[in-house]
């Protein structure tokens, strides 16, 4: 039913975001239903993520959009109690299916999460652990190569360079959570999902952060939960919106902020509740 | 005017903040109450702790110095080997009368009648009975030694050794004292010619047991502690750890593994004497293993550390941020490459302290160990953890147990030693916790 609502929207704006159309699913959730033990987290959420697009979900807190995004690459597997039910599509295939090993699944669907979160290693080996342990790289000379289009990928190798070597963790905020994105791009995914990226930055190393996130919407499809709503409006082409774990609408982003079809979106954004 | 007009404004409000009653000094008093309890608790158990060492050091140190006599012995060839024949008949050296070497060479330095009995009795009573193996290795280990005379320095008596301490009340009754006027004047003049001294007691960590307090050491059981420690460290740190990652990273979380849970907790609770029956029961009883050995000793400790170690490695697991597991999964880490990779080496600094202090624990266990025989009279060095040892606690209790003097201060020595492989350990495992901490 939601589904209806939102072709009718996405048709009936064709025009005023540059044809987002054009731009094929990339993943796709169908009838989405997650459960924590016995409450129910997420209801019968039908979003589909399109390719080299930035698609934002928002909603107040606890209203199931980090929860969704984890879905995507199964990161809520690791909890114990959780349980996932409906059809989540990548490329048609489902990523549920026994026949989809989760560690190859989240070698294509990287994650870059709400505290920066680098290894307690240096630089260089937190870039390389990943491309490492795929056996991406057939040399030291290839690595290191990897490591510098990675680093560069996140607009961090001019700041680096030189000290490659020393911990990841002596880096300031901002740079953390962008070397955080280099160890996620480094793996060459095909999907970024970011949970609240910038929530622990400050508003400069935000601002570098949010560029950054449109220079890599022209190789990755990214997915960002996020809270603010002006972060939203800068860094998304669509936008989701969640509220008590059910999705409310999800238009492009520019006739959500100007144009919502539901009144919660509309209140949700002009600050009413949230 | 309106400086005239913000005074009374500021009185009013600063006033009305005083008469407030918030409990300030109430609050105050509790806080200093209970430094001062703390500060009382601390002030107790440093003086306890001081207490304990005081007495301690103060009864042992004079076990690391053991009165020797300077002897010219001269290996009279007569005495050794009176037939000529040790080239063919080695046991001619290992039984020959050795004492007597050293008792002729004490009676000429103190000028003895070789014809008043009683007078060399009381002479020979100064020498240990522990020379007859000194002169014994000396010669074994260089026959040529064979007709000349050489400086030695013999072991003097335990008795003697107390006397010269001034650990006996010589204001006691001659005929009650362990040491008569007659050897306290010997005693006198080999002092004064320079000939009897307090050296360095090395017996104390080479010797085994022996019922002669100047020959008995910790060597035996300085070698079986450590043969135990290795096997404890051998098996006990692997399994634990393994354990511990299972339970921690890979176990389902559900009845079973928390029945499993709380019973290696309770285990960690089980007196260490319930340990050593079952060892009993079931490495010597039903497995056949050997007694007194420090491989049963081992394998028992193994059990009781084994808990501590799981304890330890789990706390130190759980200890590692969940951001740091996200992150290594996000890159499409498996499992055990995020246990291994990232989520051990932090956790190793908690590991290896818990290690170290469960392997401290076991080093001053004694309990078990009495249950599996190594509280046994063990002279010779374990060639191998199958022979029969004792061990460093067991061996203090056993000389605590001892009726000579000398023992009294053997056996606070042997303590000294004891704290001073644990202290060891102690600050091993604290240097190995800040050269591997990471900060994150």
């Amino acid at each position: 039913m939601k589904v209806d609502t939102q072709q009718g929207f996405a048709d009936g704006t064709a025009t005023a975001v540059a044809g987002s159309n054009e731009f094929p699913v990339k993943m796709d959730g169908k009838n989405v239903n997650v459960f924590y033990g016995d409450k129910q987290a997420i209801f019968d959420v039908n979003l589909e993520i399109r390719e080299r697009q930035v698609t934002a979900l928002i909603g107040p807190s606890g209203c199931g959009k980090s929860t969704y995004l984890r879905c995507l690459n199964r990161m809520n597997d690791t909890i114990e109690s959780c349980r996932v039910t409906g059809l989540i599509t990548m490329d048609g295939e489902d990523i549920y299916d026994p026949s989809i090993d989760v560690v190859e699944l989240r070698a294509r669907v990287g994650m870059v999460f709400q505290k920066p979160n680098p290894f307690p290693k240096s630089i260089f080996e937190n870039v390389s652990y990943g491309p490492r342990i795929h056996g991406l790289a057939r040399s030291k000379a290839d690595l290191e190569a990897l490591v510098e289009q990675s680093l560069r990928g996140a607009g961090l190798w001019d700041e680096v360079k030189d000290r490659l070597q020393e911990p990841g963790t002596g880096l300031s905020g901002g740079q953390q959570q962008r070397l955080c994105i280099a160890r996620a791009i480094a793996v060459s995914p095909e999907v970024i999902l970011m949970d609240e990226p910038c929530s622990a930055l400050d508003p400069i190393a935000t601002a570098i952060v949010e560029e950054l996130i449109d220079e890599l919407r022209q190789n990755y499809t990214i997915a960002i939960v996020t809270h603010s709503m002006q972060q939203a409006a800068r860094v998304s082409q669509r936008t989701a919106m969640f509220h008590l774990g059910e999705l409310v609408e999800v238009d492009d982003t520019e006739t959500m902020f100007t144009n919502p079809s539901e009144k919660r979106t509309q209140d949700y954004i002009t600050g009413r509740f949230g | 005017m309106t400086d005239a007009s913000l005074t009374p404004a500021t009185t009013a409000t600063g006033t009305r903040s005083h008469t407030r009653d918030i409990g300030l000094k109430a609050r105050y008093a509790a806080e200093r109450r209970f430094r001062a309890y703390g500060l009382a608790a601390v002030a107790l158990g440093l003086f306890f702790l001081f207490l304990l060492l005081g007495s301690v050091i103060a009864q042992g140190y004079t076990a690391f110095w053991q009165t020797s006599i300077q002897l010219d012995i001269e290996f009279d060839e007569e005495v050794i080997d009176p037939d000529g024949n040790r080239d063919s008949d080695r046991m001619v050296l290992l039984t020959a009368n050795y004492p007597l070497l050293a008792q002729r060479a004490l009676h000429e330095k103190l000028g003895v009648d070789p014809d008043d009995r009683a007078a060399r009795r009381d002479a020979n009573s100064l020498l240990s009975q522990g020379v007859r193996t000194q002169l014994r290795d000396i010669v074994v280990s260089d026959p040529s030694i064979i007709g000349t005379t050489r400086t030695v320095w013999v072991l003097a008596h335990g008795d003697i050794d107390s006397a010269a301490k001034g650990q006996f009340d010589l204001t006691v009754e001659e005929s009650r004292r362990r040491v008569n006027d007659r050897q306290l004047g010997y005693m006198q003049t080999l002092e004064e010619a320079g000939v009897m001294e307090g050296r360095f007691n090395t017996g104390l960590f080479t010797f085994g047991a022996s019922s002669r307090p100047e020959t008995a050491g910790m060597g035996v059981a300085i070698i079986g502690s450590f043969y135990m420690m290795a096997i404890v460290l051998v098996l006990a740190l692997p399994i634990g750890v393994a354990a511990s990652i299972y339970l921690e990273e890979f176990a389902p979380k559900n009845r079973l593994t928390d029945i499993i849970e709380v019973n290696i907790n309770n285990l960690a609770a089980v007196p260490s004497i319930v340990y050593g029956l079952l060892g009993l029961a079931v490495f010597i009883n039903f497995a056949g293993l050997p007694r007194s050995a420090a491989v049963v000793g081992g394998l028992v400790l193994t059990l009781m550390t084994l808990p501590t170690i799981i304890i330890a490695t789990r706390a130190a697991l759980k200890a590692v941020p969940p951001s740091i597991r996200a992150a290594a999964l996000g890159v499409g880490a498996s499992k055990m490459q995020m246990v291994f990779h990232h989520v051990l080496p932090l956790a190793a600094p908690g590991i290896l302290t818990g290690t170290i202090i469960g392997l401290a624990t076991a080093l001053g266990e004694t309990a078990p160990l009495l249950l599996i025989g190594m509280v046994a009279f063990v002279a010779d060095y374990p060639a191998t953890p199958f022979d029969p040892s004792t061990a460093l606690p067991v061996q203090i209790y056993m000389w605590s147990g001892q009726a000579e003097r000398a023992f009294v201060e053997r056996t606070s020595g042997a303590i000294i030693i004891l704290l001073l492989f644990l202290a060891v350990m102690n600050i091993t495992a604290i240097i190995l916790r800040r050269r591997f901490e990471r900060r994150w």
